[in-house]
């Protein structure tokens, strides 16, 4: 470029500049002339019409949220309910001296250090003329109190509203779960329109699993305001539609017998109508009390709870697993029968152990001794090993597998419960895809007395116990027993969901297990014998260990040299009355180390009093 | 040289007044203007907030930032900026087309690229980028632009425009296109060449109309007839004119503006917070604002007419007529002038993102009025 050429141009170029700099300047004058033309018109022109329609500026349309259903057991006895909860509420703007106010208030009814720090920090984020919660959970009296003086506070109001309240405490709580405060997770599920005006939503359990039918429909109200936005008149309104409530199939009065029973421990219990699939006890121990979490735990009192070593948060029903030992035992003789690879009369010899041939591992009998020469029948009632890793060799587990997934096992029952896991029934493909590794035949010896890979959860079981009783008969678990319109008050029962049934050649296989079972408890050499004292029905039943951790070769196995934790799970499965069940039971206990000893009797104190009052009414 | 006499002349006593200072590079009137702009600023928004402290201490910790980033950008010599320029820009594209395909999805928007500790928006730093490129482009060539040079540039606006626009923010993206367009006519394209332009994108308007989303339809349909839908999206426009409307000559007084306290105003805080100013203060609160942003900006088209280099100054003019531009979009539009675009009102608005790219503005304009030197003195 020549240098005159890029002279000429720079003085050229800055003249430009300067110009165009100068209408830059001219432009933004004349836009800012037009905004203020503008505001003239808006402030001055037509002040008195946006000053009218600023004052008529008063009516908000305010949600009303619906009435939470109420749930009910099977018997009509009261789980959860709304009671009207009184807070002491204040609106900082009509209120003159805070201070003196507050200290006058303390006087009347007992304030706390942390309710005024609460609601200092609330004071900083509400709007002057927005109510202020300052103590919740007012008394009767506390309420009458103030009320006489309430003259003497301007500003300071009693306010209602209905809060959550679970009369039976911590009884069925992982069944009922609870309902807490809407936080930033639950409003991406729920529908945040319907959800206006509400505050708590079901956090687990049916609270959860029904909350769409237990919450309603909420309404709305035009609230006609003045100018400092105290509702002065309601000018429309649409009332909200309240939930439903729910009849659960729960019987509070066996559930709070199995809870009883198994006071003190971990541990699980359930039992299941096998004629409908109707969930009649639903526990869990140990529990823990909803109320704490309905208006917000503290995070100190949360982690106690979370990192108790007895897990009391844990709902051990549909998301507790454990090996189901020898219960598994009358389902794999059943598949014995089946495949033809047992007769009823099929006996091999128990000396205390087996061996695979081609290896000199030795896989025990829980009887050091054995059981000399039994069949099927006398395997099951002593609950032999040998016999059943005999059997388990000669199905193999492919068989095995899909038989025992015909009772469900490795699945979800579908019961309408939140969060409920699978459970695990191993197979061939399972192990490949999960562990990298082939089967061994080992792995097949073990799964046929339930330890090794397999899961279940005691609602797994139950569920199986109860399609054994029912002879194949597949119910899907429910809780809900029935609903209800509070218009109407008409009640709607819940159709039990008949799944499919257990595929049997020949009806004669199920006597031959189930009789057996009934000799686990009745039978002089049951292992079960224990509980029969004065029984009077006939229950069938099955006892179970699962092992926490492995026992080397050789090693003997003495509870009172390990540490509580690392007892066996003690299980017990039952039916009753073996002609025609019309109660099964599953009971686990945690590091209860034996079936019969820790499990039994509890599952017998269940069926005792579901047949006490069945006579009795 | 003849050139240089004049640059002479035309250094002002205020100029030399500055001299002392330059050792510390701020221009005082403009650091004036936005300090007395942030206390306003921070009034109406204890107000609009509802007295809420932590938002207040929120805001003044982004104020502290922002001027923070404008003091160090004004002791960096523009001809830094000058060189880093094309690295900004290209970085800049680079991370709107990362939006583009990984973008987090903010506010039903992909505007966020998330950087592990920081979330920003790449087209803040396109806000910048944009003009500094044309000015970078241009400042090598001959002025006024030739045809051929002028498409160039203009396709340096366009891209980001569009990458932004797609994103879709179509706001900010007329900020960027604005900003870059500032350039371009301060470096003396034809007035004809501006308004044939303009005739056309008037003639082509009702064919992007097919581009729009619905949204923003909806923002221009409401626009134009706020009461079709005075529940929905009309809301925020008839709220925000009865609020400033009712507040009259002198206003309702500070704290007592009943349309903001009673929750009817929507966004009071931070897009719609110039209403809260206009109920509480009145007319006579909003000559004063309009005041302060007119002192602002006549100093920065000052600096930008006393800026030496052709960099500098299409920089200096394009940077002080985007913030004019945010100013006026943002009143207009509460005013019911504009349709709703969302723009913040400068310094004044809650919220932090932009604030800093325009104190970062206001920093390279300090450095360019600081950073003169006596030509052959």
């Amino acid at each position: 470029m020549a240098p005159r050429t890029h002279l000429k141009d720079h003085l050229r170029e800055t003249h430009l500049f300067t110009s165009r700099i100068l209408v830059a300047l001219v432009v933004v004058g004349v836009l800012l002339v037009v905004v203020v033309v503008r505001l003239i018109y808006l402030q001055i022109i037509s002040h008195e019409h946006f000053s009218t329609l600023s004052e008529n500026n008063r009516v908000n349309i305010m949600p009303m949220p619906p009435t939470r259903g109420l749930i009910y057991d099977r018997n009509g006895v009261l789980l959860a309910q709304n009671l009207p909860a009184f807070s002491l509420e204040v609106i900082p703007e009509q209120v003159k001296d805070m201070d003196r106010t507050l200290a006058a208030l303390a006087q009347l009814i007992t304030i706390g250090e942390d309710d005024i720090e609460q609601f200092k920090k609330r004071l900083d984020q509400k709007h002057p003329y927005e109510a202020i919660p300052l103590r919740l959970r007012l008394s009767e009296e506390e309420v009458a109190r103030f009320a006489v003086n309430r003259h003497r506070f301007p500003g300071v109001d009693v306010g209602a509203r209905l809060a959550r309240d679970y009369p039976l405490g911590e009884l069925a709580v992982h069944a009922m779960g609870y309902v807490g405060r809407i936080n930033e997770a639950d409003l991406k599920v729920l529908d945040v329109s319907n959800y206006r005006g509400t505050t708590h939503t079901g956090k687990t359990g049916v609270e959860k699993y029904y909350e769409d039918v237990l919450h309603g429909q909420v309404g709305y109200q035009h609230e006609e305001t003045n100018a400092v936005g105290r509702v002065l008149r309601v000018l429309e309104r649409r009332m909200p539609i309240p939930g439903q409530n729910l009849y659960l199939s729960l019987d509070l009065d066996l559930q709070m017998v199995a809870e009883l029973a198994l006071t003190g421990k971990r541990g699980a219990v359930v039992a299941i109508n096998p004629k409908n699939g109707e969930v009649l006890v639903a526990a869990s121990l140990p529990g823990y009390d909803p109320a704490s979490f309905v208006n917000g735990i503290s995070t100190k009192d949360y982690d106690t709870l979370r990192q108790s070593p007895d897990q009391p948060l844990f709902n051990r029903i549909v998301t507790g697993q454990y090996p189901p030992g020898s219960t598994v035992k009358p389902l794999v003789a059943l598949a014995g029968l089946e495949y033809k690879a047992i007769t009823p009369h099929t006996s091999t010899f128990c000396p205390g152990w087996f061996s695979l041939p081609g290896d000199d591992h030795r896989y025990r009998d829980w009887k050091k001794d054995g059981h000399g020469n039994v069949d099927v029948r006398l395997a099951i009632m002593r609950s032999c090993d040998v016999y059943f890793y005999n059997l388990a060799r000669s199905l193999g587990i492919d068989r095995m597998q899909k038989y025992l997934g015909y009772f469900g096992l490795g699945r979800r029952t579908e019961i309408d419960l939140p969060g409920e896991v699978a459970g695990l029934l191993p197979s061939r493909d399972w192990k490949r895809a999960a562990r990298r590794q082939a089967w061994y035949p080992g792995e097949t010896l073990i799964t046929g007395i339930g330890q090794g890979f397999m899961l279940t959860t005691p609602m797994q079981l139950a569920a199986a116990t109860a399609m054994l009783a029912s002879r194949g008969e597949v119910w899907r678990p429910h809780l809900l027993h029935a609903t209800q319109q509070t218009s109407t008050s008409q009640l709607v029962l819940q159709a039990p969901v008949h799944v499919g049934k257990v595929p049997v050649a020949d009806a004669a296989n199920w006597e031959t297990v189930i009789s057996a079972m009934e000799g686990v408890v009745h039978d002089p050499g049951g292992t079960a014998k224990g509980i029969n004292r004065g029984i009077t029905y006939q229950m069938a039943g099955k006892t179970g260990t699962a092992q926490v951790f492995g026992i080397k070769q050789n090693q003997k196995y003495k509870a009172s040299e390990l540490t509580e934790r690392l007892h066996d799970h003690a299980l017990f499965v039952a039916f009753a009355p073996v002609d025609d069940p019309v109660i099964a039971v599953v009971v686990v206990v945690e590091n209860g180390g034996s079936g019969s000893g820790e499990a039994a009797p509890v599952a017998r104190a269940v069926m005792d009093r579901y047949f006490a009052n069945k006579s009795g009414s | 040289m003849a050139t240089d006499y004049s640059l002479v002349r035309l250094a002002d006593r205020r100029y030399r007044r500055t001299l002392w200072l330059r050792g510390l590079h701020v221009d005082i009137p403009l650091l004036v203007g936005l300090l007395v702009l942030a206390a306003v600023g921070l009034t109406v928004l204890y107000s609009a907030s509802a007295q809420n402290s932590d938002m207040l201490t929120r805001q003044l910790i982004r104020l502290s930032l922002g001027f923070g980033a404008m003091l160090v950008l004004a002791h960096i010599p523009p001809h830094h900026f000058q060189r880093w320029t094309p690295w900004l820009y290209g970085v800049g594209v680079i991370l709107l087309l990362a939006v583009l395909v990984i973008g987090e999805i903010g506010k039903g928007a992909q505007r966020w690229l998330d950087m592990g500790v920081i979330r920003f928006q790449p087209s803040e730093i396109m806000k910048l980028a944009v003009p500094l490129m044309v000015a970078w482009y241009m400042a090598e060539r001959p002025l006024p632009p030739a045809s051929k040079i002028l498409m160039i540039a203009a396709l340096t606006v366009v891209v980001p425009t569009l990458l932004i626009a797609r994103q879709p923010d179509l706001g900010t993206g007329l900020l960027v296109a604005s900003s870059g367009m500032f350039v371009l006519l301060l470096a003396g394209v034809a007035w004809r060449l501006v308004f044939t332009v303009l005739g056309l994108l008037a003639a082509v308007a009702p064919v992007f109309w097919y581009f729009l989303h619905d949204y923003q339809r909806e923002r221009v349909i409401t626009f134009l007839n706020p009461e079709h839908d005075p529940l929905g999206s009309g809301y925020h426009i008839i709220q925000s004119k009865i609020a400033i409307g009712s507040g009259g000559f002198y206003g309702k007084g500070w704290l007592n503006g009943t349309q903001a306290h009673l929750d009817f105003l929507p966004e009071r805080s931070t897009d719609f917070i110039f209403a809260v100013l206009g109920e509480e203060f009145g007319l006579i609160g909003i000559l004063v604002l309009l005041l302060i942003y007119f002192s602002i900006i006549a100093r920065g088209l000052y600096i930008a007419s006393q800026a030496q280099s052709t960099f500098t100054r299409l920089v200096a003019g394009s940077i002080i007529l985007a913030f004019f531009v945010y100013v006026f979009i943002n009143i207009g539009m509460v005013t019911g002038l504009l349709p709703v675009v969302g723009v913040p009102l400068p310094l004044v608005s809650y919220g932090g993102t932009s604030l800093v790219t325009m104190m970062a503005g206001f920093g390279i304009l300090m450095s360019i009025h600081t950073h003169r030197r006596l030509l052959s003195g």
